[in-house]
């Protein structure tokens, strides 16, 4: 009976820890590992003009929808200017305005984004544009080039297609040579192209935008072509007609208009740079996560000031710990000091290492159970004779911190983070072990001891786990069920096999 | 080759069920008081009309140290015990004086102990460095039993005592435990003593056990273990099925000395009595806590349970040909 509440409640816990962690990784992205990285670009623009005698107007498109990529954060670097973002037309703008100044004038605009691929462009649908109005010769050649270009096409993907195909021909027709004639630059290129399709009654307009790479300091605005077939936009090279986007492409702006405008300066140079770096992912869930209002970032330990954090991250491996200690005495049947003793032993052997811990450990186990085997012939009372171990304890932490480092052994310092009650506690329990059970007991309860300690510290110490564990506390409740399902473990334990076979073998 | 699987099949009880299924379900905690502290269990036994080891005084306060020797009095022989020990840890065994000085007393092992000694050992005890919980304990001053000679050869110093298991009311395994030179005359396996199984049915020793091996021989006196009757033996089987009445656990190890004079005395009972005596008896527990499991009837009076088990479990001896080849 108490078996089955056991089992229900097990499954509960584990339910409720794996639903959880499973929402966590796989919605919110909080990274599995601690290394996990996700690359960021930081994309810098830089404007520089010379102020003229009047009042400044600098207006910048900024990017507003992004397919592939999140938005971390954005901000700008002015001096004195008044900056708003602001939504105008088909795109975004900011807006840098100042009374009056002086001299060579520099503004940045910066935006970090991530790469997103759920991150899909939702913008609406265009009307049909206008007939534009085009001069004659021109006139008639865009008309034949139309009715061509529709009599070889079936809808509005391969009437793109056929025209950006006629366009790029090495020895194009004498319609198009006509076209093209102008179009000295890529971007003036598929101005032309958008003209042609809006004379085909087609939506289209130009996206100017930057190919992210590793580190660049100057980089021109790549055009596309950006084609609306009557249900969702759709990208073109200019340069080959094949549809899409190309790789890491960040969409700054859409239309003809140029990347900056200034009202009351000249010169004006307008620079891109871009820089990748790399964000923690954790950092990118929890940004994600805060967009989505999700109240298990609100209440993650991430909240929590860091060096709450840190403490936390050591004090959440404690059930892992005492998931080991349950294993190594209930499984394998391991004999021990005290029932948690070997996981803050552990806890201690972060500090110090496993070679110089279980060396520490065994030097001052072995000079306290020394002094207190003195202790014993003078006949003191319980508490008394434990106080006087501990301060024994506390003394010859100090000797050892001290000599070692008279040694230069810096590692004989880290004796100081060993739990100190705990360790006259063993010491205590190990003598009376020894004098009433012998030598061989308490020496085995105590290297069992030492045992645990170690495994739990290798336990304890793997990074993966413990960024698993703080950054998915829920995790707990899967070990709590563990522990609670072991609590109920009536099997033999590994020792008991050997421990009982001569019933077996006669 | 060798697995859990195995030891399943010989009926053999772990650590972690006995713990789980029979300690913590018939044992209920409020209760142990009744065999935790030695001296509620005594007062308990001597209520059922259970033969005991005469109380000559309790000492339950460091002050009271000092009226040690007056409760010792003009007795040879005493035993001082923790009320609350665990393990037989703490126990002094004074089987003598020194005879030019009285405040000189000699243990089991015939080393000498003086007074101030044996008061600092009391003093210790009151302060609870043997209690289970650590909290301020009672020193028992008993009778001190006396060596029955039918156990001389098997044992090196002290007394033998023998250990029932006791399920639901029902004596379904034992042993005798043999003091030995590194057991420093004490009964505990433990502490190195040896077990000898017990047949139930006819009360004859079987073969020992010293640490988790199985031995022939005392380790000391080199005697044959096998094959000594222990006397009274329907009547111990009594004793330690009445326990049940006594206590109200359904799990219990009892504890009997056999007295040169007296004949069986209860020495105390263990809410969680260890797993050897399997190795001891060469049988597992659980195929015989099974068959009371089948066999159980409430209505049962302790002499009929004893009977019972006697029927039930007699020793599958060794042979020199054994008989079924699966064995």
């Amino acid at each position: 009976m108490t078996r089955r509440y056991v089992y229900i409640i097990a499954a509960v816990l584990a339910g409720i820890s794996i639903a959880t962690f499973i929402y966590k990784s796989q919605v919110l992205g909080f990274p599995m590992t601690g290394q996990e990285q996700t690359p960021a670009w930081t994309i810098e623009t830089t404007i520089r003009f010379d102020a003229g005698p009047g009042s400044i107007k600098v207006n910048l498109q900024i990017p507003t929808l992004t397919p592939g990529f999140q938005t971390l954060d954005e901000y700008n670097v002015s001096k004195g200017y008044s900056f708003f973002p602001t939504y105008v037309g088909g795109g975004r703008e900011a807006q840098w305005a100042i009374r009056r100044t002086d001299g060579m004038q520099t503004l940045y605009y910066r935006r970090v984004v991530f790469e997103d691929p759920a991150s899909e462009q939702i913008d609406t649908t265009p009307p049909f544009p206008p007939p534009p109005v085009i001069n004659e010769p021109l006139r008639t050649a865009v008309e034949v080039i139309v009715a061509d270009v529709r009599a070889q096409s079936a809808d509005t993907a391969s009437f793109t297609t056929e025209l950006l195909r006629r366009c790029n021909d090495p020895s194009p027709g004498a319609n198009i040579e006509l076209l093209l004639a102008d179009a000295s630059t890529s971007a003036q290129f598929v101005e032309t192209i958008t003209t042609v399709l809006a004379a085909a009654r087609i939506p289209a307009r130009m996206i100017r935008g930057v190919i992210l790479q590793d580190q660049q300091r100057r980089v021109d605005p790549t055009p596309w072509l950006e084609v609306h077939d009557g249900d969702r936009w759709r990208y073109f090279n200019p340069n080959t007609g094949a549809e899409g986007l190309p790789g890491r492409y960040l969409i700054w702006w859409r239309g003809n208009q140029p990347l900056v405008h200034v009202d009351g300066g000249s010169n004006v140079e307008v620079n891109f740079a871009v820089q990748k770096n790399y964000l923690d992912s954790m950092a990118i869930a929890e940004q994600r996560a805060e967009m989505e209002g999700s109240l298990l970032v609100d209440f993650s330990l991430f909240s929590l000031p860091i060096q709450t954090q840190a403490v936390y991250s050591v004090l959440l491996m404690i059930p892992i710990g005492a998931l080991i200690m349950v294993i190594m005495r209930n499984i394998v049947g391991i004999d021990a000091f005290g029932t948690f003793m070997p996981v803050l032993i552990a806890l201690a052997f972060r500090e110090t290492q496993l070679f110089w811990g279980v060396i520490l450990f065994t030097l001052l186990v072995a000079l306290g159970l020394s002094i207190r085997f003195l202790l014993e012939r003078l006949r003191l009372l319980l508490v008394p004779r434990l106080g006087a171990v501990l301060i024994v304890v506390v003394i010859l932490m100090l000797v050892i911190s001290i000599v070692s480092h008279k040694l230069g052994l810096e590692t004989g310092l880290s004796v100081a983070l060993f739990p100190m009650v705990i360790i006259a506690m063993t010491i205590e329990r190990m003598s009376v072990v020894w004098e009433e059970r012998g030598a061989g007991d308490a020496i085995r309860a105590g290297l069992g001891s030492l045992l645990v300690a170690a495994v739990a510290y290798l336990a304890m110490g793997m990074d993966w786990l413990e960024h698993l564990i703080f950054t998915f506390p829920e995790l707990l409740l899967l070990v709590l069920a563990v522990v609670l399902l072991l609590g109920r473990y009536t099997g033999y334990r590994l020792t008991e096999l050997r421990r009982f076979r001569p019933i077996v073998e006669q | 080759m060798f697995s859990g699987k195995n030891l399943a099949s010989a009926g053999v009880l772990g650590l972690n069920q006995r713990n789980a299924d029979f300690i913590m379900r018939l044992n209920p905690r409020r209760l142990y008081p009744r065999v935790d502290d030695k001296l509620i269990t005594k007062t308990l036994a001597i209520g059922a009309g259970m033969a005991v080891p005469e109380l000559y005084g309790v000492i339950s306060h460091q002050a009271d140290v000092r009226r040690l020797p007056d409760i010792a009095g003009e007795h040879e022989s005493f035993v001082i015990k923790p009320a609350r020990g665990s393990g037989g840890d703490g126990i002094v065994v004074i089987t003598g004086r020194s005879q030019r000085k009285r405040s000189s007393y000699r243990m089991a092992s015939g080393m000498l102990i003086s007074e101030a000694e044996l008061k600092h050992q009391t003093s210790n005890i009151v302060s609870g460095q043997y209690s289970l919980s650590g909290n301020p304990d009672s020193a028992l001053i008993e009778y001190c039993v006396k060596f029955d000679p039918l156990f001389a050869e098997v044992s090196y110093q002290g007394v033998p005592d023998i250990r029932v298991i006791v399920y639901r009311g029902y004596p379904i395994m034992a042993m005798v435990r043999l003091p030995t030179r590194s057991s420093g005359g004490k009964a505990n396996l433990h502490q190195g003593a040896v077990g000898a199984g017990i047949d139930i049915s006819s009360g004859e020793t079987l073969t020992g056990v010293l640490g988790d091996d199985v031995v022939d021989e005392h380790p000391d006196t080199g005697a044959l273990i096998a094959g000594l009757y222990i006397p009274n033996w329907e009547f111990i089987l009594q004793s330690a099925a009445r326990s049940l009445d006594v206590t109200g656990l359904g799990y219990l190890g009892v504890d009997i000395v056999i007295d040169r004079d007296r004949g069986p005395l209860i020495l105390e009972m263990n809410a969680r009595p260890g797993l050897n005596i399997q190795i001891a008896n060469c049988a597992g527990l659980s195929s015989r806590i099974n068959r009371i499991d089948e066999i159980f009837d409430p209505k049962a009076d302790p002499d009929a349970r004893a009977r019972i088990c006697r029927r039930e479990f007699p020793a599958q001896r060794q042979t020199a040909f054994p008989l079924d080849a699966s064995q």
